[in-house]
């Protein structure tokens, strides 16, 4: 067991070195993440403030400067959890190259894993200098706590893995379909919608608050983001944390389930 | 005249090569669906707060929202294709085969690839755009209207020939996709007025990045905000950057040596 975790390990660290290289030979591709990194919260803080200042200074709770504050930790928390792994599944796929990862001795999900977190190592300091502009310009305002900052590290951890999962998960359609385009779009406008992208979920009707409540998506980003400005009491930390459990373990047997069906799939095209 | 003939050539061996993935109209047709209804319920959702949005109403964001589909329809059908195909001409050197024919080179490079189901973006546009009318009424006259195609022809010219400018730049520099990547990244933001925004971002989405041209400049013109100063001085830009850009093309084009070098 321990020798297994130290190859694991191993792999860990050489998927650094070759992530690290590769970035560093499209520095290109980090300028323009920058730009659409910054864009995002900016458009949405400055719309948010438009309305909040248009209508008594606060919309359900927030002031332009809770948007601000809103927005910014929702840019950092998404950039700890999200992937890119749809785009590389279709083309692995596409291509046949998933043959050399079923090759290896490990399961696949560990290299893609560790690609994801050397990405978000190398990228992190950009993320931190651009929620540093975005603070000296909006003046965000919250009110934190220590109980919900402490919180917030394993709701974070949770929502990268159930992340993870799900988008794992997901791109596995890649295995019985050619046009993974419309079903990552659909994803798409469900997360825009329902893990407060487009808008705090508090602001939406309740209705659509009890459907997040239930659905994965509010769990991979706007719970950390709301747990983090102390929007939350003890007793919904508490839930938002065993929701998140909740759909770590469905997440756990669905990609189990939808793997093993899809590499024989694959196997079967192959052939 | 011309130019209308061969666009229809190329329209239609496109549509030829992509009749045979009839699917393809569908899953178009569903994401564009998909595209609009987002787009229009993020606006329910501000509106549901507010009525009216740095001045404009809800109906007046309805028209933005269509020139917003409108136009970026025109850049996927024809402005986009173009020039990435003429981007990975110049690269691979088979830039010649265009070259060799009888015609007008930036007419050719321009119109020699066409996304046809993109049209399906450009007509839902059109359609939101019919709805904001019916829903503004009588307080859009003729001048309105006027203004607003004239606007429209600016903004559409403005954005090709900046594209044209980017793609050129490849007889120089070898990776300018990532350029392109930039305003498409840009063009997002304007899906707002843009002024909503403080004066920096409003200066580089005017003047570095053309998209308030593409955007918010025929839309205001069709609710009627715009002084004559901005109705000319985008008349002079768009003149100003097409010549430019044909400048551009021609200097690059001098110094293109084909493949076999």
């Amino acid at each position: 067991m321990g020798k297994y975790f130290r190859h694991l390990l191993d792999l860990y660290v050489q998927q650094f070195k070759t992530t690290f290289a590769s970035m560093v030979q499209y520095r290109a591709s980090l300028i323009i993440w920058t730009v659409s990194a910054v864009l995002e919260p900016l458009v949405y803080i400055i719309v948010w403030s438009t309305v909040s200042n248009g209508s008594g200074g606060s919309v359900g709770g927030y002031t332009a400067r809770g948007f601000a504050a809103y927005y910014i930790a929702l840019m950092i928390v998404n950039q700890a959890t999200y992937t890119w792994i749809m785009y590389e599944y279709e083309y692995r796929v596409r291509q046949g190259y998933l043959s050399f990862a079923l090759l290896r001795p490990v399961h696949p999900i560990h290299s893609d894993i560790a690609d994801n977190l050397s990405s978000k190592l190398i990228t992190l300091p950009l993320v931190l200098g651009v929620a540093a502009v975005l603070a000296l310009f909006f003046h965000p305002a919250a009110g934190l706590q220590f109980w919900a900052a402490l919180a917030f590290i394993p709701a974070l951890v949770l929502a990268f893995f159930v992340r993870f999962l799900i988008e794992w998960t997901l791109a596995l359609a890649a295995f019985w379909t050619t046009r993974v385009g419309a079903i990552n779009q659909v994803y798409f406008v469900l997360m825009l919608f329902l893990s407060g992208q487009i808008a705090p979920l508090t602001l939406f009707p309740s209705w659509l608050q009890a459907a997040a409540f239930v659905l994965p998506f509010r769990w991979m980003l706007g719970f950390p983001v709301e747990l983090l400005l102390g929007r939350l009491s003890p007793r919904q930390a508490l839930e938002g944390l065993g929701m998140q459990a909740v759909w770590l373990g469905l997440s756990l047997l669905l990609i189990r389930f939808v793997w093993r069906r899809g590499v024989r799939v694959y196997a079967a095209v192959g052939a | 005249m011309r130019l209308l003939r061969l666009f229809a050539v190329f329209f239609r061996v496109s549509l030829l090569n992509e009749a045979a993935y009839r699917v393809n109209f569908f899953v178009q047709l569903f994401q564009s669906l998909l595209e609009l209804g987002t787009a229009l319920a993020g606006l329910a959702v501000v509106f549901s707060y507010t009525s009216s949005l740095g001045g404009w109403t809800p109906d007046e964001m309805l028209a933005l929202v269509g020139v917003f589909f409108l136009v970026g329809g025109i850049i996927a059908l024809i402005i986009q294709p173009g020039m990435s195909a003429l981007i990975d001409a110049v690269r691979d050197g088979t830039l010649d085969f265009t070259l060799t024919k009888p015609e007008d080179a930036q007419l050719l490079v321009s119109i020699q690839r066409v996304a046809v189901w993109s049209l399906i973006d450009l007509l839902m546009g059109l359609g939101v755009l019919a709805a904001a009318l019916v829903r503004l009424g009588e307080r859009i006259g003729p001048g309105q209207v006027l203004g607003f195609l004239g606007m429209l022809a600016a903004g559409s010219v403005i954005v090709y020939s900046f594209w044209l400018i980017l793609a050129s730049l490849s007889f120089w520099f070898v990776r300018v996709e990532n350029l392109l990547e930039i305003f498409r990244s840009m063009y997002e933001a304007g899906r707002w007025p843009i002024s909503l925004y403080p004066g920096w971002l409003r200066f580089a989405l005017t003047f570095v990045v053309p998209v308030a041209f593409a955007t918010t400049i025929p839309a205001e013109a069709l609710t009627g905000r715009l002084g004559a100063a901005t109705l000319l001085g985008s008349v002079a830009a768009a003149l100003a950057l097409f010549l430019l850009a044909r400048l551009i093309l021609r200097l690059g084009l001098r110094r293109y040596s084909g493949a076999s070098a």
